[in-house]
């Protein structure tokens, strides 16, 4: 069936799947639906003890068994030795046919690789997949579908029952013997627990891993007592040189500042840009020098942010020491600079839920005014793609795109023409991640081209003269001028993964690569 | 002979390697107003077969957007630089920069060359354009006769690193040591009506510095600089672009000399100051920098 991006979603898969093809960004909009619970085991009795004396226990206590799902988060980003350390644990069980419903998985990761290839792990769910685990995915080695969603996305499969985790591991940098978290105040902060939060919520189990284990009460707790079934301390959770591997030096890549000063005019010359504005930005170089640019004009403006949001960066915690902005809204640290700022009384912690799932009663992202994001590829319907390479293979990750895509009032992707040899600007992206209705600006090295259905800022920014406007096609063309047309990528008939919709629809598929 | 691109813009012009395509390929995102593609020092000994390559399939294959194209081609004092000619103008090079010139007959040895070159490859005769980079302190004094050596000579250049070797001093960041260079260059250049650049500054971590040293060259009557990363170009095009109550006198000026030029008046008051037509000139220049730089909405 084709969807609303055009893309053939196989019938076979909708009904693997039980699920619908993409049909719009508000389709299940004020539709109504229920939230599905989990089966816990009530502590009841005072004499028990949470502390287990290593994941091994934790996981007979939890009755890990053969099939089951099991589920991490990514605040440690690639620095992460949890989800390593516990699937070697499973795997040393001999447990086989495990599904990992992880926020995000990384490089970090690649020593799960083999476990695809013995069975160990056969279903994957993330936000998105990087490095070998990627190409293993794309090469048809995970047994089952990989399911990529995005931040929001995991929130709201998570709450509808349409994934369901038997036990959750949680990374806490400290934690009280009865699993009170914190991503602070240990050896391996993180600053926020956020997109862990749901699996407290809506796992069986859950079990806090932490290297720090502190007095009760761990006050104020980012997850609370309440929803943790056992606590285990190991002696290393994170490496913290790589949790915060954001915090790079500002880029002196003049493209990428070329392009940070293009997306910083569509900012400030589109009507939102007033007293109170909203804001997220990622933490690549461009976003971050677009961010400073921005600073530097809200100053002499004398305009402030309402709210920042997002995974957070040192930049954009300067805005807030400074007084250029009002509150930030924290899912994930990128830097040292950003935990240590948590100490900020207006630098508040979000769940992810509460950040970006489309099926609550409004997210954060839907007060988004600005979102500044990159793409691996763009094409001329807009349409952008962050999780398949030009060359077929699944390397990167949804995280909050298509969430804070669809509810900015302006989303602004920064994407250089080419990435080397391959045209970024293209007629179709190699797989649809985030459809081109929720993305408003792309900005270029070569220039800027606004979607023809926003010509409330194609206007204004013609009016301001501010950047070089050109179509997506005449950007497009550009590429094709300077490196050729480029042939289709070839692959298997065999579907190897989903790509959901921030709705749970399915808006794409990724087939096995052809091997050459 | 008359080549219109005599006395274009050229506020910024910067170094590339020819060694690195990838420097190459598309250096008019940065939008400066020349780019000097280098076979000279930048590129190593056993690299200049390869340089000229990338160069030649660099002119002839991209389409550089109006971004002028100089070719710093080797010195004098090698067996390169006849080759680094016929494969600039080959390739359809707008202008070449001798390096080290000291002299008037460098400048007529090249010219030669070039116009051989020319021939050879069928484009018209006076197509490619000259500038001579002076780089010792004979070539600072001959300037006066360097810039009368040829009708194809567009301007002349400070190359501050080898110069201040001549000079035996080294370079302060203040200025110091240029400044008899820089002043008799410039008069030098204006006698000769052709254009008068000024020396890279390649401290990137002192781009206050480097703004300091722009505003003094601009003031100094300099055309442009010559600059070796993109950073450096809104700067200098900052500097360069004139201020909104110059640009309404230098349109008040263009209109005035031309209305009275044909009511037979030759001296007369603008804003109460005296205007003739030396200034006319002046006024031309500051509105196609006024357009250059995009702060021009007028109808001159």
């Amino acid at each position: 069936m084709i969807n609303a991006v055009g893309r053939e979603i196989p019938d076979e898969i909708l009904e693997i799947t039980g699920k619908e093809p993409f049909q719009g960004n508000y389709y299940r909009d004020d539709v109504p639906m229920t939230k599905i619970g989990p089966t816990i085991r009530p502590v009841m009795n005072n004499q028990k003890s949470k502390l287990v004396a290593n994941i091994r226990e934790a996981l007979i206590k939890c009755e890990a068994h053969d099939g089951m799902t099991v589920s991490f988060h990514h605040h440690f980003r690639d620095g992460d030795l949890i989800v390593n350390m516990v699937m070697k644990e499973i795997h040393d069980m001999g447990l086989k046919d495990i599904t990992i419903c992880a926020t995000s998985l990384g490089k970090a990761h690649a020593p799960l690789v083999p476990m695809i290839e013995d069975g160990t792990i056969t279903g994957i769910e993330s936000s998105g997949v990087r490095g070998a685990i990627g190409e293993a995915i794309s090469q048809g080695k995970l047994k089952k579908l990989a399911i990529m969603r995005s931040h929001g996305g995991r929130v709201r499969a998570l709450t509808t029952g349409e994934s369901h985790v038997d036990i959750a591991f949680i990374g806490a940098p400290t934690s009280d013997d009865y699993g009170n978290l914190r991503g602070i105040g240990g050896k391996a902060d993180c600053g926020v627990l956020s997109y862990a939060i749901v699996d407290g919520n809506h796992a069986d189990y859950c079990v806090a891993i932490t290297d720090c284990l502190v007095p009760y009460p761990n006050f104020p707790a980012h997850i609370a007592q309440t929803k943790v079934d056992y606590v285990c301390v190991v002696d290393e959770i994170g490496i913290p040189s790589k949790i915060a591997s954001g915090a790079a030096k500002p880029t002196t890549d003049q493209r990428k500042l070329l392009m940070a000063q293009y997306c910083t005019d569509v900012v400030v010359n589109t009507p939102w840009f007033k007293e109170g504005f909203s804001y997220q930005t990622g933490v690549g170089g461009a976003s971050i020098a677009s961010t400073q640019y921005l600073a530097e004009i809200m100053r002499e403006r004398n305009i402030h942010m309402g709210f920042g949001v997002g995974g957070l960066t040192k930049a954009m915690c300067q805005l807030l020491d400074d007084g250029m902005a009002r509150v930030l809204l924290d899912v994930q640290d990128f830097d040292l600079d950003a935990v240590k700022n948590l100490k900020n009384v207006n630098h508040h912690r979000i769940p992810a839920g509460v950040y970006a799932n489309p099926l609550n009663k409004g997210a954060v992202v839907n007060k988004l005014d600005y979102v500044v994001l990159a793409s691996l590829e763009v094409d001329v319907h807009f349409n952008c793609n962050v999780v398949v390479g030009s060359d077929g293979m699944i390397t990167g990750a949804q995280g909050g795109h298509p969430d804070t895509a669809q509810g900015a009032k302006c989303a602004i992707v920064i994407c250089p023409l080419m990435q080397g040899r391959i045209p970024a600007i293209c007629t179709d992206v190699t797989t649809v991640t985030t459809p081109g209705e929720s993305i408003d600006v792309v900005v270029t090295d070569y220039g800027v081209a606004v979607n023809p259905a926003r010509p409330d800022i194609l206007e204004a920014l013609k009016a301001a003269d501010c950047v070089p406007l050109k179509t997506i096609e005449e950007l497009r063309d550009i590429a094709y001028s300077i490196v050729g047309k480029p042939e289709k990528v070839e692959f298997e008939d065999r579907v190897v993964g989903i790509i959901e919709a921030r709705d749970g629809t399915i808006i794409d598929v990724v087939r096995q690569i052809k091997e050459i | 002979m008359s080549n219109p691109n005599k006395y274009r813009l050229r506020r910024t012009m910067m170094f590339l390697n020819c060694q690195k395509p990838g420097l190459i390929k598309d250096p008019y995102v940065y939008k400066p107003d020349s780019i000097m593609l280098d076979l000279e020092d930048a590129v190593a000994e056993r690299e200049k077969d390869a340089a000229r390559y990338s160069l030649y399939h660099a002119l002839k294959e991209i389409d550089y957007r109006g971004v002028e194209r100089v070719v710093r081609i080797n010195g004098l004092d090698t067996d390169l630089w006849r080759e680094d000619i016929r494969c600039a103008v080959a390739g359809g090079c707008d202008s070449i920069r001798i390096p080290k010139t000291e002299t008037a007959d460098d400048v007529r040895t090249v010219e030669y060359a070039i116009a051989e070159a020319e021939r050879e490859f069928r484009r018209p005769e006076g197509s490619v354009l000259i500038m001579a980079a002076l780089e010792s302190a004979r070539g600072v004094i001959n300037a006066m006769s360097i810039c009368d050596s040829s009708e194809r000579l567009f301007g002349i250049a400070l190359s501050g690193g080898d110069y201040s070797k001549d000079l035996q001093v080294s370079i302060s960041g203040t200025g110091v040591e240029f400044m008899g260079a820089r002043q008799h260059m410039i008069i030098a250049a204006r006698a000769a009506k052709v254009q008068c650049f000024d020396t890279v500054w390649t401290n990137l971590d002192d781009m206050e510095g480097f703004r300091k040293e722009v505003e003094t060259i601009h003031a100094m009557g300099f055309d442009g600089k010559s600059i070796v990363n993109p950073r450096q170009i809104p700067i200098v095009h900052k500097i360069y672009t004139p201020k909104e109550k110059e640009i309404i006198f230098a349109e008040k000026v263009i209109k005035e000399i031309d209305e009275k030029k044909a009511q037979g008046i030759g001296v007369f008051t603008v804003d109460g100051k005296m205007i003739d037509i030396a200034f006319y000139d002046g006024a031309k220049r500051t509105i196609a920098l006024a357009k250059a730089s995009g702060v021009y909405k007028g109808d001159l």
